[in-house]
């Protein structure tokens, strides 16, 4: 029952998520076929994790988990039934002082189940201005224990002008993800120079165009 | 629905569309069929594709046009949505336009489709050219936030060309069956019918005829467009004003007269719409229509054409 309600309440989001941004995929550097793979994405609002869940094929979609934040998912009881139920969530809890478990062992933990999962290395909204923030060491964490799984950078554009912090009505834009050449932790690079080439992968996807 | 002259001339329209589309349709699967299995012809299957869009377009046209002004207000109210959004979704904005946008979309896009159901010719002539046109930049300002005065003159007229093209223009075309012409009757709807047909028409035979003998750029660094495919095309749109000139209430020589204007404006439209695109770093406006690209793609000369066509008729034939 309430796995069907969760199928209910996913293509619900996905036929609003089509009609407000006609989102689309682009799959630039990778085939869409069902492989286990992290995909990273730039975070710039709730919309985000929609929007890639959306345009990934179902047959990919259903082994796809969001890590998310805890404190904004399980803040009610609709949240936490969208977190857990239809993202299937890896659900962190981003304030270190309420952790019960480490977060990346729970990130590979769902790994080593199986799924494919969805990250904002960013570890939050960015609103900065810029285009990304620096990334947290977690992405770099996730791939040095489990080097062998492909790192797919996505960019998610122009979900800043559809609805800019603060708003509350969506501008109907058309949306894009593009998905980018999956990226790997070289023999013995550094943490940072690891972070700055994955996060340079995914600006590499900025599609050109007249932005203020 | 009520057999009239007007609807039984609009089926056999669909039916000589779909002739021509079921000719077209065999062309491509003969040369499909040609072709050995393991070397799918890259050409030959997009060409499908588009003839598949077009029958897609045809259907639903067709559609429109029988069920009379309300489908086709609906149709091209739907079309100018499509189009706004993949026109907006490449300009220069910013958070501050935040306001002016959501007005274009949900109040003055479906406000200018209401008052052409209404046929209130003087406030859809002027609904976006004057008051969007003034008001919009307003919003923008107060709005504001971050950043609100960046690019503000390329703001505000981009968002404001997206209005005229995709919607103000582009609603000209069922605004053709507002017009009340002395002698003509109810029968606007093949006034639209041909305006599309005269101009895509016009532009397949300049694609094909500039392919083969085109020589000389009209726009070389914009568009693959020559003189001599453009020649072909008006050429052909020529004559077929002249054999459409029962769809309207035009004399034959006006007949041509309309549809060579109409053909060349529109023309001069979608090179305008490709220096954008080009200037974008773009191919297609957007992905929705198989093989075409987006709905700007297709309507680009049509939309061009319209207002001049519908004022030029007005001014001449109008009551």
């Amino acid at each position: 029952m309430r796995s069907f309600a969760a199928s209910i309440v996913g293509q619900l989001l996905i036929f609003f998520a089509q009609f407000i941004t006609a989102a689309r995929a682009d799959w630039r550097g990778i085939e869409p076929v069902r492989r286990q793979r992290v995909y990273y994405a730039n975070h710039s609002s709730n919309a985000d994790l929609p929007l890639i869940w959306t345009v990934l094929p179902a047959a990919l979609r259903r082994d796809t988990r969001a890590v998310a934040a805890a404190d904004y998912w399980l803040k009610n009881k609709l949240r936490a039934f969208i977190g857990r139920d239809v993202f299937h969530g890896v659900l962190i809890d981003r304030r270190a002082e309420h952790r019960t478990d480490d977060p990346i062992a729970k990130i590979v933990e769902a790994l080593d189940e199986g799924s494919s999962i969805i990250i904002f290395p960013e570890g939050g909204r960015n609103r900065s201005g810029d285009p990304l923030m620096p990334f947290k060491a977690g992405l770099y964490n996730i791939a040095t224990q489990r080097p062998e799984i492909d790192l797919v950078p996505c960019w998610i554009d122009n979900i800043a002008h559809i609805m800019p912090t603060g708003e509350v009505i969506p501008v109907p834009l058309a949306c894009t993800v593009t998905f980018g050449a999956p990226v790997h932790v070289r023999d013995e690079e550094s943490k940072d120079t690891f972070l700055t080439r994955a996060s340079d992968a995914l600006l590499d996807l900025i599609p050109a165009r007249g932005d203020a | 629905m009520e057999m009239t002259q007007t609807n039984s001339d609009l089926l056999f329209l669909f039916a000589a569309s779909s002739g021509l589309l079921v000719i077209a349709t065999l062309i491509g699967e003969v040369l499909r069929a040609r072709l050995p299995k393991t070397h799918a012809n890259l050409t030959v299957e997009t060409y499908l594709t588009r003839v598949h869009s077009w029958w897609g377009m045809v259907f639903l046209f067709s559609i429109a046009l029988l069920l009379g002004p309300i489908g086709i207000i609906a149709l091209f109210a739907f079309c100018s949505l499509a189009a706004l959004r993949e026109f907006l979704t490449l300009t220069t904005k910013t958070s501050a336009d935040h306001w002016s946008l959501i007005a274009s979309f949900y109040l003055i896009l479906p406000l200018q489709y209401v008052l052409i159901w209404w046929g209130e010719v003087g406030l859809f002539s002027t609904l976006i050219p004057v008051y969007a046109f003034l008001l919009l930049p307003i919003l923008s300002v107060l709005r504001g936030g971050e950043g609100a005065d960046k690019n503000f003159l390329a703001r505000i007229s981009e968002t404001q060309w997206g209005l005229m093209i995709c919607v103000f223009c582009a609603s000209y075309i069922p605004a053709l069956v507002t017009l009340d012409i002395p002698g003509y009757g109810d029968r606007a709807p093949l006034l639209i019918a041909y305006l599309v047909f005269v101009i895509q028409m016009g532009d397949l035979m300049e694609y094909f005829a500039g392919r083969r003998i085109g020589k000389r750029k009209v726009a070389p660094t914009i568009s693959p467009k020559t003189r001599e495919g453009i020649v072909c095309g008006a050429a052909l749109s020529a004559g077929l004003g002249l054999l459409l000139t029962w769809m309207t209430p035009f004399s034959p020589l006006a007949s041509i007269a309309m549809a060579v204007m109409a053909y060349m404006v529109g023309v001069g439209g979608s090179l305008v719409l490709a220096a954008i695109k080009s200037d974008r770093g773009i191919k297609n406006w957007g992905h929705l229509i198989p093989g075409q690209g987006g709905f700007v793609d297709q309507l680009d000369s049509v939309v061009f054409a319209a207002p001049v066509f519908f004022h030029v008729t007005r001014y001449y034939y109008g009551g």
